[in-house]
């Protein structure tokens, strides 16, 4: 842990950039150079564009451009009834599809005021659980692969594997399951996957141990990470950087936990992973520490599944009564919540999602300032992103 | 599937609005705080506050929601247009539409208002796990509100959406820029009069799956 | 006539100059690919695949050994693309450069006590000295693309390449003290002959009394030959590709064979100076066998050395181009200043 304070890393940063600034204006007459990466770029996952500004390796500053995927997702919402909107949404963080479709669901099931009979809601967080463990365990190989290391990200696909076909024996989806429904699910579990599920969450464990060692007992991985990209929390909270990103800065917050939305977390026992740090050491620290703790939800969920019906009394034709209402869920990337306006019609009037990787990323211009182009690329993915998430 | 959605288990509790202390006391400070500027607010007890405050008082609404409630976390911000869509349900499938139907009277959401444009902030204080909607009215003339950069930076990134989106201008925002549209698009498509033209080409044929049962009322 | 004078006689002695040049030439533009080929085989395709739990190419002849074969052919087939604004000369010269600085290196490793291209005196000298001209092919690659990755490639191979050639020398001091010449083959005898406090048994493969400069030498060598953990100048996920970037066809084609055909040489200049190169430490070193057996021994040797190089590769993640600065000025300079002040102290006390 450095004993540097958030102010210090502020004023250090600060520095550089008015460094790097003078040495491109007074210095050596040099004209910046202007690099473009992205929209195509292997680092993006997609078609993030940034562009900077660089003095040698050094960034002067940096901008994301986005919008090569933007598909307008609050628009096409405004026209299609509540059941096909989760159609739609669980395109926008596509690596954890299941994770995105609850807090919609929630939100129509908060204006509606019906909740989900119980064995519903633990299934629900199981799967939540589960897409969580698919879509970080991902991030733990690909920030590995960014960093040049190119055999954990293999070890990566080939174990969220297991947690997908967990994922597609139940729902029939291996990445838009499109199962949840307001007032519960589409369908019980099928027989014998709770043991089945149970030994998956037992490799995923043991994938876990083992990128312990492999990846954050990398000395070349620490000396790349440590120290770099430093988010102080309170700068964090402003700009709305949420998950596992704020955790990493220290702030005990975890929707799971303090959120109000029904889901089964406050009946199993885990707990929220932080780290004072705030570096990019720190976010990929708390993300392997979540993917583990997760299994251990998982398996404390179907340990205490309730029996039960899985469908609330709901209306075969969804009419959802005038009002609003704004749920929001841990998701894997972060907070991502739904503002739904209705106004009793089959389709809702306005919904306002609130992806969390389109705050995440809103920090970049703040937080490039100064580092060197290899750092960017540390930043941009230990920060975590996922392309639908911000073009959404 | 079916006979388990039929079930009789009725888990929709009563809603009766319940006292909320500790929404109460948000509310009631802000309004200390902002005076004149403090319209009106909404709960819907242990689960939400709305807040609604004059145009004027946007900014020190953010700040006094920061200093004083605590609501450190940014969550989002964004607009809404109250305006009926003048296209009615022209957007479903021609077999739900025999004849157009007249457009409802504007009619705003939670903690009122009387524009058709209002502004729409979420924050979240992340000690006290609670977090609050605020709003505030644009007159249709002016659709102009300051910048929230000052109070939460992240707000940069929000309002430019807003901006392309809505076409509200923002007092002060350094770089007021489109952010998924490209540069050279015209209109604002969340705009409720701005037509979504795969529609109007083509009608949405999914909305005839949801048809009734014979013998089924529609509830 | 005996085998020795048989195999004196083919190699130098009684074919004219022109032809045995050709012959040498032929041998050399023939063992590159083949090493090309081989390394990439071994360690790219199959090696790799298994530490990443998969099999890696299967279709492509037995086992998929043609796979690189098949590469090469639709590498020659690809258009040769130029981009609009390169410096098509230089653009077109640079691959050409660094292959044939690869090839230089191979002409003074020793495979035999007669099988060698070019016996110099100053051989290992004369090897790392060429081995560097391949940062100028790579300045002239990342420059004449006119692209912005490929100049910040050019740039980072041309610091990176330019710090390493001193750890990679100085490695290299230890052994020639000790050898108390510069010459590869007077090397190999010594070591083969040599005596550890007086035992012959296994000779003294200088890896034995240089196991500092061995590490040191196979640390700059992955630098030498940009590889992971110091592939900044081609890092894909950052500048992807680097001074690599416009390259397409057969041009791209003599970057990889270089990348590969270096680190065999290199592999092989290690086994040379550290490992006893073609020699065995028992029988007659001069005998005309070795010429046959000798290139056999070395690639064992080559194959050991590559297998330590390419495990590295794949294992670790990339630093950063100021650590590896770091790590060459402050770390691997200094070290391996000690380790010739050592063996010199060594030397003359011994």
């Amino acid at each position: 842990m450095t004993a540097v304070g958030a102010d210090q890393r502020q004023q250090l940063a600060y520095v550089a950039t008015q460094a790097a600034d003078a040495r491109l204006n007074v210095e050596i007459e040099t004209e910046g150079m202007t690099l473009n990466i992205g929209p195509q770029h292997p680092a993006t996952h997609g078609t993030l564009r940034l562009v900077a500004r660089l003095d040698g390796e050094q960034v002067v500053e940096a901008e994301p451009i986005m919008g090569y995927m933007h598909r307008g997702y609050e628009k096409l919402a405004e026209v299609r009834t509540y059941p096909q909107v989760t159609t739609l949404i669980n395109r926008i963080d596509w690596l954890g599809s299941f994770a995105n479709e609850v807090p919609f669901i929630l939100a129509a099931e908060k204006l509606m005021e019906v909740e989900a009979p119980p064995r519903a809601q633990w299934i629900r967080t199981v799967l939540f659980e589960l897409s969580r463990i698919a879509n970080i365990t991902l991030f733990l190989g690909d920030m590995a692969v960014q960093l040049g290391a190119l055999t954990p990200v293999f070890m990566a696909f080939r174990d969220r594997e297991f947690v997908l076909n967990q994922i597609e024996a139940a729902t029939g989806g291996r990445f838009h399951p499109n199962f949840d429904r307001i007032g519960g699910l589409k369908d019980d579990l099928p027989k014998g996957w709770i043991d089945d599920t149970k030994q998956v969450m037992e490799k995923m464990r043991d994938f876990c141990d083992e990128f312990e060692e492999l990846v954050l007992g990398n000395e070349i991985f620490e000396a790349r990470t440590r120290g770099i990209g430093i988010v102080p929390a309170d700068v964090g909270l402003s700009y709305g950087l949420s998950g596992a990103n704020i955790r990493a800065s220290g702030v005990d917050w975890d929707l799971r936990r303090d959120g109000h939305e029904a889901l089964a977390y406050d009946q199993v026992d885990w707990k929220v992973w932080t780290h004072p740090d705030g570096d990019s050491f720190a976010r990929y620290w708390v993300r392997l520490q979540e993917t583990r703790e997760a299994t251990h939800i998982v398996d404390q969920l179907l340990d205490g599944l309730p029996s039960g019906p899985i469908m609330a009394k709901v209306p075969r034709i969804i009419k959802v009564p005038a009002g609003e209402a704004y749920a929001a869920t841990e998701n894997p990337l972060g907070e991502m919540g739904y503002y739904v306006v209705s106004k009793g019609d089959l389709v809702p009037f306005r919904v306002k999602i609130r992806s969390a990787s389109f705050s995440n990323i809103s920090i970049t211009p703040w937080l490039l300032k100064g580092v060197y182009v290899p750092d960017i690329i540390t930043i941009l993915a230990s920060l975590y992103f996922i392309l639908g998430d911000i073009d959404r | 599937m079916t006979q388990l959605s039929l079930t009789d288990t009725d888990t929709s509790a009563e809603a009766e609005p319940q006292p909320d202390e500790r929404r109460e006391a948000w509310a009631a400070r802000l309004a200390d705080s902002l005076g004149d500027g403090y319209a009106e607010h909404h709960i819907i007890g242990g689960s939400d506050l709305w807040v609604r405050v004059a145009r004027d008082s946007w900014t020190d609404a953010a700040t006094a929601a920061r200093d004083l409630l605590g609501c450190q976390f940014f969550d989002w911000l964004s607009a809404i247009d109250w305006l009926p869509s003048p296209f009615g349900r022209d957007m479903d499938a021609q077999e739900d539409n025999p004849e157009p139907k007249a457009a409802d009277p504007m009619e705003q959401g939670h903690a009122g208002g009387e524009t058709r444009f209002q502004m729409v902030m979420r924050l979240y204080s992340i000690t006290e796990h609670m977090g609050l909607t605020i709003k505030a009215d644009l007159p249709d003339g002016d659709l102009s509100i300051d910048t929230l950069i000052g109070v939460y930076p992240g707000a940069d990134w929000h309002e430019r959406e807003a901006w392309e989106m809505f076409g509200i201008h923002f007092n002060n925002h350094p770089d007021l820029r489109n952010i998924y549209l490209p540069g050279e698009f015209e209109g604002n498509p969340l705009r409720k009069d701005f037509p979504l033209l795969a529609r109007r080409v083509k009608p949405w044929p999914g909305i005839v799956d949801v048809e009734l049962f014979p013998g089924e009322e529609d509830s | 006539m005996t085998g020795a004078a048989v195999m004196s006689s083919l190699l130098a002695a009684e074919v004219p100059y022109w032809a045995s040049t050709i012959i040498k030439l032929g041998v050399v533009a023939l063992v590159i690919p083949t090493a090309a080929l081989m390394l990439g085989y071994v360690f790219l395709m199959k090696m790799m695949s298994f530490m990443q739990s998969r099999l890696g190419p299967m279709e492509a002849g037995p086992y998929g050994t043609l796979q690189l074969l098949a590469d090469g052919l639709k590498f020659l087939q690809k258009e040769d693309i130029f981009p609009a604004k390169a410096d098509r000369t230089v653009f077109a010269l640079a691959p050409l450069v660094v292959l044939v600085s690869t090839f230089l290196i191979y002409v003074v490793i020793p495979t035999g006590p007669d099988a060698v291209v070019a016996q110099l005196d100053v051989g290992i000298f004369y090897a790392l000295a060429v081995s560097s001209l391949s940062v100028v092919g790579i300045l002239m690659a990342g420059w004449a693309s006119a692209n912005k990755y490929a100049l910040m490639g050019g740039l980072r191979a041309a610091g990176q390449l330019i710090a390493y050639e001193l750890p990679l020398v100085l490695a290299v001091m230890g052994v020639v003290i000790q050898a108390g010449t510069l010459d590869l083959q007077k090397i190999v005898t010594a070591q083969a002959e040599g005596e550890i406090f007086g035992w012959g048994g296994i000779g003294n493969p200088f890896i034995l009394t240089q196991f500092v400069g061995f590490f040191i030498f196979l640390v700059a060598v992955q630098a030498e030959t940009t590889q992971p953990p110091f592939d900044m100048p081609v890092a894909e996920s950052e500048i992807v590709g680097g001074y690599q970037v416009e390259y397409t066809g057969f041009r791209f084609l003599f970057f990889f064979m270089g990348e590969f055909g270096t680190a065999f040489a290199f592999a092989a200049l290690a086994a040379v100076l550290f490992l006893g190169g073609w020699a065995l430490p028992w029988g007659d070193l001069t005998h005309w066998g070795f010429n046959i057996a000798g290139p056999v021994i070395l690639l064992v040797k080559v194959m050991a050395v590559s297998a330590l190089i390419f495990w590295f590769r794949f294992t670790y993640p990339r630093l950063r181009e100021d650590q590896l600065q770091r790590l060459a000025w402050k770390f691997l300079i200094p070290l391996s200043l000690v380790n010739i002040v050592v063996t010199g102290i060594f030397k003359v006390v011994l």
